[in-house]
């Protein structure tokens, strides 16, 4: 029973492994994750990528000004999201992989939103 | 024995919740679309009109369905010398060979046009197929693009002015299955995301196959004797759900203003290439 219970569980963690190829991933450290609290500046919702400007604090309390980029307006759309997702004042938590080269960049993971509203970032093919 | 099957249950749940985009991204689809009926009719005759969906197998980042470019032997191309050296002379943003987003030279990111055969090749999304007496026209979601293939019989051009999406021709071979052939494409554009080349002679093959009412079938041979030592199959029956005929089909343009928006604040600071 335990072996069969194993083999399920290990069977669909292998069907849901995710595969993240759309965007160049050269740039990006994808072994790193970085969450923050968030203010929004501006969400840029256009091709190639749509991306999301915010400010946050780093651990010295100085205002960071992040760009994230997610996938194109077809694929965010499929996702949940929309151009009225955010607007500027807006308080959120963002999720996402930066840049290998220390600068305010990343790629969205996830955004969760005031009203507790989990947004995925990622098209899955 | 109950320690195991929690932490199984925590773990199971997470993979869920982790996986959770990919239920979002396709229950459209399976809401608007036929892909839920058990028995669908069956394939109307010398019809393969209607709004098509490839659901994210057509997006194809790196490179054709049936041919990535990601790194394992079975999909290594056979190149000549001429499609080696073209193909390093490419730099993708994605597959093995992929560079920093501000160092790609994929005339895509620019906002050219794909040309054909990478129309079919890359970001291959919700597609119209119309139909007359004349010929038949393949509407594009990616850059709103339509090809024309004729259907009156004509021959391919003997010695074409190159066009982007080059000259088409197409036939009935049974009652199921149109086949295109098409040449003169500009040698300008790549095969795919991934780089791959092509020259002024390249022929492709479209062979486009009605499996029953609500599913069509794609396989694209790509045959250029300069690039390639024999032919190779792009896509193997890549499959299509029929959507409602009052789809209405998204639109998907690169700008080449938004690109540079996006240039100026991600790729080029993402490449080391100055600030925001």
């Amino acid at each position: 029973m335990r072996n069969k219970l194993a083999t399920i569980f290990f069977g669909l963690l292998t069907v849901s492994v995710p595969l993240f190829a759309h965007h160049g991933a050269a740039a990006y450290d994808t072994t790193k994750k970085i969450t923050l609290k968030a203010t929004v500046t501006e969400w840029f919702w256009a091709n190639p990528h749509c991306f999301l400007k915010f400010d946050a604090k780093d651990d010295k309390g100085n205002v960071v000004h992040w760009a994230v980029e997610a996938s194109n307006p077809a694929d965010m759309v499929n996702l949940g999201w929309s151009k009225q997702t955010f607007k500027p004042g807006d308080e959120v938590t963002v999720t996402f992989e930066p840049v290998k080269n220390g600068q305010p960049i990343g790629r969205i993971e996830q955004v969760v939103l005031a009203s507790g509203q989990v947004l995925k970032g990622r098209v899955q093919f | 024995m109950s320690r195991l099957c929690f932490m199984m249950a925590i773990a199971l749940i997470s993979s869920l919740m982790v996986t959770s985009p990919a239920s979002a991204q396709t229950a459209p689809a399976a809401q608007t679309g036929a892909a839920e009926n058990p028995k669908p009719a069956p394939a109307p005759r010398h019809d393969i009109s209607g709004i098509w969906d490839p659901g994210n197998n057509g997006i194809q980042p790196l490179g054709p369905r049936a041919m990535p470019e990601d790194g394992k032997p079975e999909h290594q191309l056979p190149y000549t010398p001429l499609g080696l050296e073209t193909l390093n002379a490419h730099k993708p943003s994605n597959g093995v060979r992929s560079v920093l987003p501000g160092e790609t030279n994929d005339p895509v990111v620019y906002c050219d046009p794909q040309g054909f055969p990478r129309e079919d090749l890359y970001e291959l999304r919700t597609t119209q197929i119309l139909q007359t007496p004349l010929n038949v026209y393949v509407l594009y979601e990616f850059g709103k693009i339509w090809r024309v293939i004729w259907t009156d019989g004509r021959d391919l051009p003997k010695d074409p002015e190159p066009r982007w999406f080059g000259y088409s021709v197409g036939k009935w071979v049974d009652d199921y299955t149109f086949v295109v052939q098409t040449s003169g494409t500009d040698e300008r554009t790549w095969i795919d995301r991934a780089g791959r080349p092509h020259s002024a002679d390249l022929r492709v093959e479209e062979r486009f196959h009605r499996v029953d009412h609500d599913t069509l079938e794609l396989t694209l041979t790509i045959d250029d004797p300069k690039m390639y030592t024999k032919p190779w199959v792009a896509l193997d029956k890549l499959r299509f759900k029929l959507k409602p005929p009052n789809f209405d089909v998204r639109e998907m343009m690169c700008s080449p203003s938004e690109f540079a928006e996006y240039n100026k604040v991600i790729g080029k600071p993402a490449s080391g290439q100055g600030t925001q």
